[in-house]
């Protein structure tokens, strides 16, 4: 009788054995090899480096195969593996405008110096399932596709592409942001609080659940603290980190990575101090996650409300504690889950008071 | 498991969440805010208890682990196992050979001694977090001591139930004034808060708090002078061991309401049955 209780250790023990049973599956069909899921499911290795907060597409591809294709079990592995790494020091700010664009379009101008550049994108595509990948085949391109992919590709790497934002910034019709050199705070090593400012709150957009942020962005869209977006710019591209090196006294290239970039241009009307402007929200994600970015660039300009003088209409949107303290899926899905934990003492007490309230009532 | 300092954490990470210890001690019952870290364990599983355990260890520590008052609950197996690992440090079931305990919603029925520190576990540090829900009000309420809200909840339990409906998790004056969460632990367990030998720390890993109680610290639950305070418990005795005063999980025997009460402190229930025999 006492065995319900009991046996906890051999319980763990033979769950892991189950479960790591099943994440090899069939052993007839062939061992996932982590090269296959870095190249061939990309996105999810992108945005599990978005929301980990890591890049390194070779851990994310890991921790998707340990994680049987679990992408919040895959953040988690990421995360936990993130925090016990060393800090050397801080990266210089990352160019975008120096990056070199896969992707980069504007829903605001039809044409922009450098043209739209559409990219490997899903957009225009008919969802159509292609059974030709069922059958593990692969149409290969047509001789006249291949060429002008290639010289496509070719082209991309060419020149940076001015932005779309130091265009109307030129003309101050786009508000300017504030520029500074002092170091932004770093919510994964100071407890987040309140009230937090931009480049915090621009941190835990960042890695934010994907799901979560496309669904509160949608929601301002909907009209629960509307604020007009354009898509001033999106670009999807490889940039420089660099780091200044205090030995040598300069800065030195240690690495590239793919960025996601959105720049909405918002309307504002303008007060009595202030001319009408446009604003922005701005988004920043690692690898090509760009539903994950635009829904940033809305909740930015959101959560500005303040700072531009708009009114709170009490939207979720509009309340960073609500936004921040909510968006970190790791979290949730920690809290959520845990009540899967054994909870039978609280239960018990709220059991003993159900009882006597009941028998009180009956009396 | 060289890969990993002693205790997983590495020793900045350590001075970061013991300065927030030492605060939290010098001010008992105040939340000291801290850089929780991702642990490799969720959050919800204990992420804050499991970083104030490991920064407070040390190689000398007898370490004992429970979850629901048990020591082989597999979250209490889990947590200890993960400090058998990294720390390598001794482990027991037995709570006058520890030197440190991490718990989970129980506090030991066997009394701690001086020397002795206990860790809880805390889902929600935050008192009046269900009366409030923005953290920068509920600071705000803290810092003025404006508790009347939670006295006020109190009364319409009464008003309502004819006493006070809150069964866990059962709010406490500290001496220093605060009003303190002290961990989902049944209200049974509340007086043994007070005025305890042992060092009680407390830590929230996602919530990123932590709070203390130095030793000797009066601890009072909340109560109105004619409705005082009752830590009740389930009427009966264990069927283990016989004890007529500790606190009682209530087991399913069969599918006919059979039921019966057990320990749920596992550690006194079985060194009790052990004295008998």
């Amino acid at each position: 009788m006492y065995v319900a209780v009991k046996g906890g250790e051999k319980a763990i023990d033979e769950a892991h054995a189950w479960l790591a049973h099943e994440r090899r599956g069939d052993p007839a069909t062939p061992v996932l090899d982590t090269a296959q899921i870095r190249e061939q499911l990309t996105l999810s290795c992108y945005r599990v480096m978005a929301e980990g907060s890591l890049y390194d597409l070779d851990l994310a591809a890991l921790a998707i195969k340990q994680a049987r294709g679990d992408l919040i079990e895959a953040i988690f592995l990421i995360r936990a593996y993130r925090t016990t790494l060393p800090r050397f020091g801080v990266s210089a700010p990352i160019d975008t405008s120096a990056m070199l664009c896969l992707r980069r379009i504007s829903a605001t101008f039809k044409d922009a110096p450098g043209g739209q550049l559409l990219g490997p994108t899903f957009d225009y595509t008919h969802r159509l399932l292609d059974f030709t990948l069922l059958a593990n085949g692969e149409a290969p391109l047509k001789r006249d596709e291949r060429d002008s992919l290639a010289k496509g590709m070719a082209s991309q790497s060419a020149e940076p592409l001015a932005r779309v934002s130091d265009i109307l910034g030129n003309d101050a019709l786009l508000q300017a942001e504030p520029t500074g050199d002092e170091a932004p705070g770093d919510l994964t090593r100071e407890p987040l609080e309140f009230p937090a400012d931009r480049a915090l709150r621009l941190q835990s957009l960042s890695r934010a659940d994907e799901g979560f942020a496309l669904s509160l962005a949608y929601s301002t869209q909907r009209g629960y603290g509307r604020n007009h977006p354009f898509i001033g710019e999106l670009r999807v591209g490889v940039v420089e980190v660099s780091m200044e090196i205090p030995e040598l006294g300069f800065s030195v290239v240690i690495g590239e990575m793919t960025v996601t970039e959105c720049e909405t241009v918002n309307q504002f009307v303008g007060s009595r101090k202030q001319p009408a402007q446009f604003t922005r929200g701005y988004g920043l994600t690692f690898g090509h996650t760009e539903r994950k970015a635009i829904a940033m660039a809305l909740l930015d300009r959101a959560l500005r409300w303040e700072e531009l003088g708009e009114d709170n209409v009490g939207a979720p949107a509009q309340d960073a504690e609500f936004v921040l303290s909510h968006a970190d899926n790791i979290q949730a899905t920690g809290f959520l889950e845990h009540i899967k934990l054994p909870h039978y003492v609280d239960f018990q007490s709220e059991l003993e008071l159900v009882r006597r309230l009941r028998a009180e009532a009956g009396q | 498991m060289s890969d990993y300092n002693f205790a997983y954490l590495d020793e900045q990470t350590k001075r970061m969440i013991r300065r927030a210890l030492l605060k939290a001690i010098a001010v008992p019952g105040y939340q000291v805010p801290f850089a929780s870290r991702e642990m490799p364990m969720p959050y919800g599983w204990g992420t804050g208890g499991v970083q104030v355990t490991a920064s407070t260890l040390v190689p000398e520590d007898v370490l004992k682990v429970i979850d629901q008052g048990a020591d082989d609950t597999t979250n209490a197996v889990s947590i200890r196992r993960f400090f058998e690992v990294t720390a390598g440090v001794e482990t027991t079931t037995e709570v006058p050979v520890a030197t440190l305990i991490q718990t989970r919603h129980r506090v030991p029925e066997t009394p701690l001694t001086e020397g002795q520190i206990i860790v809880y576990q805390v889902p929600i540090p935050e008192p009046l977090r269900f009366l409030e829900p923005r953290e920068t009000e509920t600071r705000k309420m803290h810092s003025l001591g404006e508790y009347g809200l939670m006295h006020v909840k109190l009364y319409e339990d009464i008003a309502r139930h004819g006493e006070i409906a809150t069964t866990y998790a059962y709010p406490a004056r500290v001496s220093s004034g605060y009003v303190m969460d002290p961990s989902p632990i049944p209200k049974f367990d509340n007086p043994k808060l007070d005025h305890s030998p042992a060092i009680q720390l407390f830590g929230a890993g996602r919530e990123q708090r932590i709070y203390a109680l130095p030793p000797w610290t009066s601890v009072q639950s909340l109560d109105f002078e004619d409705h005082p305070f009752d830590p009740s418990r389930a009427d009966g005795e264990c069927a283990l061991c016989g004890s007529k005063d500790s606190y009682l999980d209530e087991v399913i025997t069969d599918d006919a309401g059979g039921r019966m009460f057990i320990c749920s402190d596992t550690d006194y229930c079985a060194r009790r049955s052990e004295g008998a025999a």
